[in-house]
């Protein structure tokens, strides 16, 4: 195993009581307890953690957070593994396996970075411009293309882990934990407001995790510990560390992913989720997110060994790590001075520090002056030398007006280049609260402006980067929160902490260090994870560009899975430069969430196997499935949809259960149907409304068909009304319609018609219903039953009673959907199983069968029946269908005036009706489509198109339904049907092949 | 009223009973099935003082106006579904006598009252984490600031319909589901509750397990 060298023997807040060891790219690494991998990485001296997207050009650790463009790791194995983790946010555990990606056959020795001498040739919009041509050429393309794009690999086993998702609500939810965060939750907290501290990292404290300094003459650590603490202790308050706050949506919901587990890695406990999505509802948010370091853009910027000033220091301070032995400083603002001081206090050599201002006069200038260091004013580092670990930087001077390297270059040995181009606020949250950015010139930074949403950002978030500063600010924005969301208990907010105050020399911008004279930007890399570079951004300015959500799409720069948080600021300052154009008028490109890349599994949470849907069942569904039934899904509803006998395929079974229905009985789970309750003085009155056909001369006991349509006239939903007393009715409605027909009943109820009386109810699930059908029906229920006059004369057909059904009282409805005598049976759903059961023993003797949706759909489309949503489509009126008698003249109702527009009256319509293949062995698919004849080349017009076919065992051959152009007046007429490899002619029929006289059903 | 042997419980096909425990010693979960309630839908307006009070005749305790609540009395519970709107539960068998005196009381107006017993099943809910197995499918602040004993609301609970409704600070609920969802809402209630460890009560038993352990108020109880 190899030794950490770069460890310093003491410090950081990693456990050297708890080593670990883990696995990258293969070779054996140790670290500690608190590493993450990036610390740990470079505690042994590894910097070459990956090879960059589009030349395969070797990266090492840029961030020590959650902005790593670079160091992107395939973490896990198996079904487990995760691409593109930042290795700068996977924390340590023992056994962890990762390597790099986007290279091969390995990260030192990749093929891929050929492309970069080419580069060149691979400007900005080269796939755009060279994949153009031929148009019919981009298939081949794309396939090369795809494989060669995208970075890391999905996994191509199931996800061993779950996830889950958790409401919650608060007052003030504070996103980010260090100093301004943990101020401002101390102060919303402590006026008693429901606080939610969220952090990304695994302890709270923010930067102050990597800086020496002090508060209120307690270390920085000394003073997040208390005041964690403090937060701790108080109920009202929830402390999220490990937990991104991915997203800022409307209405101030925002959503955190929590990593429960990630850090246990696959030795976590099997009973928690791995990870957790938090729907938060926060009346009032404090952002408190911090801000981003940027890096300088000069040539070979992106070689590993070369980070961000403020990353060298929190490995130094937080995790005990030198990132080098011999360090060179590049900076234009005094904060880099400070991580000067602790590189050196570590024992790192620090050969110098070249600053863009002439004359750094700042008091960390002062002390690092002071120490001997040489600072060189108005420098630049014009060149990084080495390939895959810096080894030398080439040190030139900046013209006054820094557009030019001037003077002869000096060489500087190191093993590790430290920059800073100064801060930009993490204002991802607040632009996607849709927050209005604006530029702030003096501390060359985009701050929010105007708030949107109840939110105020505080600290770094807020353009604020001075310690005191931050604290003062979060405690006032906490309590501002607070009392806004109605919390203010005589709260006040402390006193500013006593602190020496750094003096602070403003930042001098300098977005893009010169080429040498005779050199192009070409390895001036302004996005590393994308590998856009300065002479991209000039490009797209001039191939004339200038809008920077377009400079974005062209470059793709900011569209790798950082976001661009790092190169960002930079880049839209070079293309203003470019423009001539001010960075306030370039503007910033859209923020999206979420903020950091999150696993597909907590977006899912729960939903998944047998959670992702409900299935509703029925109270008799146990019995089907004790049968052997095959389902149907019919909305959320699993249905019956045929019981087939050992040995008989689905046909065999369908035929048996149509035949025994025909000539015997059959009984159908029809506890699926709507049911809605409908009482008042002016139900009827509201059904007229609602129906086509009339309702008031209803008698009571008597049931009628009903359809309902649309206000644009075409049939929305149809079934059977019974009225079982004065201003008592029964809705019936099919069965994926239910939810739909009740909330369309309360809508003209509650916002057209508050006049009429009328309470609506759905009694869907109370009752539970058994179909029975068949010449023997009568004979089965009347043998169940005493109470209830069976006689044809005194239970006539469209008519309702209420008895005792095998002991249970019921309501029994003499209607039918087969064409049979039938009668369902309507019990309280608690009983549906027990007359189910006595229905089956007790009509044994007469040969009862089960049918499913199947037989039912062949026994009515037999009886020419309709099913809405199967010969409807939203495009088909009553009239349409045939039942222009039932669409009343007298009255009006929803619809109406839509059957008289010219287009509801064309005669051309499509209309219903039967159809049979000539050849009766012939089943046409549904939806197939009805042409006059089949021309030789298309256009072949089409007349209309099927919307049931079925085999008939009773008729002994195929029969269909279907709306053809003028249906109705060509009844006798063959059409064609061509379908993948036939013809097949069927001739136009009464929608009715069975029974039309209705001698069965009225029997 | 059918016999009580022709009756089968919503989850009867969980076989809940056979489950179940009289003490669930340490569960941060307790589930059970409340099978078997009298369960009525009444409609009516409350503004209307004919209506209020021939309710409260019957009832012995006035329907809620109060969005949200629940009045109680003797065995007698009605919760607000909406400003026109209750349930009222009652015990098992109770409920067709109730329906034909309600309407004896009311008769004339203009009302609505139905036996919907069946329509629901009830899932009983309680143990010190009770409400974060809530949390987990609803997105309704359940926190004791904003929901307590006493309170209902309808909601969703992940995929389906509730009614939930709070009996006591434990906290202890009574989730109303659609029979035909309450094999899916037990599943995910289960699947939930799986991490702060479950147990399956005897109905019986669930009236008088008290949990001593005192909630953190905080806005989860992790």
């Amino acid at each position: 195993m190899s030794q950490q060298t770069y460890r310093l023997a003491v410090g950081g807040h990693i456990d050297r009581t708890r080593p670990l060891s883990f696995d990258f790219n293969g070779k054996r690494y140790g670290g500690y307890v608190g590493d993450t991998l990036a610390s740990a990485l470079l505690a042994n001296g590894v910097h070459l953690v990956g090879r960059s997207y589009k030349y395969h050009r070797p990266r090492g650790v840029l961030s020590a957070g959650s902005e790593e463009p670079n160091a992107l790791v395939q973490h896990g194995t198996g079904g487990a593994t995760d691409p593109n983790f930042r290795a700068t946010q996977v924390e340590l555990y023992d056994e962890l396996v990762a390597a790099s990606q986007n290279c091969w056959p390995s990260v030192s020795f990749d093929l891929g970075a050929v492309n970069s001498l080419f580069s060149r040739v691979l400007p900005a919009g080269f796939y755009y411009k060279t994949f153009m041509w031929p148009k019919a050429f981009w298939k081949y393309y794309e396939y090369v293309i795809r494989r060669a794009a995208g970075l890391g690999r999905a996994p191509d086993a199931p996800d061993p882990a779950y996830y889950d998702n958790m409401h919650v609500h608060c007052e003030v939810l504070v996103v980010g934990g260090g100093v301004t965060g943990l101020a401002a939750a101390l102060s919303a907290a402590r006026a008693d407001a429901r606080v939610i501290l969220a952090d990304e990292q695994c302890e709270f404290g923010g930067g102050l995790l990597g800086a020496g300094e002090q508060i209120d003459g307690m270390s920085t650590d000394e003073w997040v510990a208390q005041a964690v603490a403090e937060l701790a202790s108080m109920k009202q308050v929830t402390l999220l560390p490990r937990s991104t706050v991915i997203g800022y949506f409307d209405h101030n919901f925002l959503t955190i992913a929590e990593r429960i587990q990630d850090h246990l890695g696959p030795m976590g406990t099997p009973d928690k989720a791995r990870q957790r999505l938090w729907k938060v509802r926060a009346k009032q948010v404090v952002l408190a997110t911090g801000a981003h370091e940027r890096p300088m853009v000069f040539k070979n910027n992106d070689r590993p060994g070369i980070m961000l000033a403020s990353a060298a220091q929190t490995y130094v301070n937080r995790f005990a790590v030198k990132p080098g032995n011999n360090v060179v400083f590049f900076t234009n603002n005094d904060s880099a001075y400070g991580a000067a001081l602790t590189l050196a206090e570590a024992g790192i050599k620090v050969a110098a520090v070249l600053d863009v201002r002439a004359q750094p006069t700042g008091r960390l200038a002062t002390k690092v002056r002071d120490r001997g260091i040489e600072i060189l004013g108005r420098h630049a580092i014009a060149a990084a030398m080495g390939k895959k670990r810096v080894s030398a930087v080439e040190v030139m001077m900046l013209n006054e007006s820094a557009d030019r390297l001037i003077g002869t270059a000096r060489k500087i040995a190191c093993d590790l280049v430290c920059m800073s181009a100064g801060w930009s606020p993490a204002v991802h949250l607040f632009s996607q609260s849709r927050g209005k950015l604006k530029y702030d010139a003096n501390r060359s930074c985009f701050v929010p402006g105007d708030s949107v949403q109840a939110e105020r950002s505080a600290g770094a978030a807020n353009g604020t980067f001075s310690l005191a500063a931050c604290i003062v600010e979060g405690h006032e924005a906490g309590l501002a929160a607070a009392t806004d969301a109605g919390y203010n208990k005589n709260a006040s907010v402390p006193k500013a902490p006593v602190r020496q105050e750094i003096e602070e020399a403003p930042v001098d911008p300098l977005w893009l260090v010169p080429a040498k004279a005779g050199e192009h930007t070409n390895k001036h890399f302004v996005d590393f994870q994308n590998d856009v570079t300065a002479a991209d951004v000039v490009l797209a300015a001039r191939e004339g560009y200038r809008s920077v959500e377009h400079l974005k799409r062209y470059t793709t720069m900011g569209m790798g899975t950082d976001q661009g948080k790092t190169s960002n600021v930079n880049a839209l300052a070079i293309f203003g430069q470019v423009l001539g154009s001010d960075i306030p008028d370039v503007g910033t490109t859209t923020f999206r969430p979420p903020y950091t890349p999150v696993t597909f599994g907590v977006l899912v949470g729960r939903d998944v196997g047998e959670l992702a849907d409900p299935v509703r069942r029925t109270p008799m569904h146990q019995w089907h499935e004790s049968k052997g039934a095959k389902f149907e899904d019919v909305g959320q509803w699993r249905r019956p949809w045929y019981y087939p006998l050992p040995g008989e395929s689905m046909q065999d079974a369908v035929n048996r259960e149509c035949l025994a229905t025909r000539k015997a009985i059959g009984i159908l789970d029809a506890s699926t149907l709507g049911k809605i309750d409908i009482r008042g003085p002016h139900a009827a009155e509201f059904l007229d409304r609602i129906y086509t056909n009339g309702w008031k001369k209803l008698a009571i006991g008597r049931c009628r068909y009903g359809v309902m349509c649309g206000e644009d006239g075409m049939v929305f939903d149809d079934g059977v009304t019974a009225r079982l007393g004065e201003n008592h009715y029964w809705m019936t409605t099919t069965t994926g319609n239910a939810a739909r027909v009740l909330a369309w009943l309360e809508e003209w109820l509650q916002t057209e018609w508050p006049e009429l009386k009328v309470y609506c109810n759905s009694m869907t699930e109370h009752w539970a219903t058994a179909s029975v059908a068949g010449p023997l029906a009568r004979k089965l229920v009347a043998k169940l039953t005493s109470d209830i006059d069976f006689d044809p004369d005194n239970f006539p057909f469209m008519s309702c009673r209420e008895g005792a059904v095998a002991g249970i009282p019921a309501r029994v409805f003499r209607i039918s959907f087969t064409g049979e005598l039938s009668f369902e049976i309507n019990v309280r759903s608690s009983c549906g199983r027990a007359l189910w059961n006595t229905l089956m023993t007790v009509g044994e003797q007469y040969g009862i069968t089960p049918f499913g949706t199947e037989a039912m759909h062949v026994l009515r489309a037999e009886k020419g029946f309709i099913i809405a949503g199967q010969e409807t489509d939203g495009t088909v009126t009553p009239i349409d269908l045939g039942l222009e008698p039932m669409v009343s003249k007298r009255k009006d109702f929803i619809g109406k005036r839509s059957l008289s527009r010219p287009d509801t009256q064309r005669e051309d319509r499509k209309q219903l009706v039967g159809l049979l293949p000539v050849d009766a062995r012939e089943v046409l698919p549904e939806g197939s489509q009805i042409v006059e004849k089949v021309d030789d080349k298309p256009p072949v017009p089409m007349i209309g198109h099927v919307t049931s076919s079925y085999y008939s065992a009773y008729l002994e051959r195929s029969i269909a339904l279907a709306l053809i152009k003028r249906g109705r007046s060509r009844h006798g007429e063959t059409v064609q049907v061509p379908l993948e490899d036939k013809v097949v002619p069927a001739k136009i029929s009464a929608p009715q092949f069975y029974d039309p006289e209705g001698v069965r059903i009225n029997g | 009223m059918a016999k009580d042997y022709l009756r089968q419980s919503a989850l009867a096909h969980l076989h809940l009973a056979a489950l179940g425990v009289d003490d669930p010693d340490g569960a941060g979960v307790v589930l059970c099935e409340r099978p078997f309630r009298g369960q009525l839908s009444l409609r009516g307006n409350s503004a209307d003082h004919e209506f209020v009070e021939g309710v409260q005749g019957v009832l012995g305790v006035g329907a809620p106006l109060d969005p949200n609540t629940v009045n109680v009395a003797g065995n007698i519970t009605v919760l607000w579904l909406g400003p026109n709107e209750w349930l009222i539960v009652t015990p098992d068998g109770q409920e067709t006598e109730l329906v034909e005196r309600i309407s004896d009381a009311l008769a004339g107006q203009h009302f609505a009252v139905s036996d919907v017993s069946d329509s629901r099943a009830i899932i009983g809910l309680t143990g010190i984490h009770a409400r974060d197995v809530l949390m987990k499918g609803c997105s309704l602040d359940l926190h004791p600031r904003a929901f307590n004993a006493g309170s209902c609301a309808q909601s969703s609970l992940a995929r389906c319909h509730v009614l939930l409704h709070q009996i006591n600070e434990i906290p202890t609920y009574d989730i109303y589901v659609h029979r035909s969802f309450s094999d899916y809402a037990w599943r995910w209630l289960e699947d939930a509750a799986r991490e702060y460890g479950f147990a399956i009560i005897n109905q019986s038993a669930i009236d008088v397990v008290t949990q001593r352990s005192t909630r953190k108020e905080s806005p989860v109880s992790a």
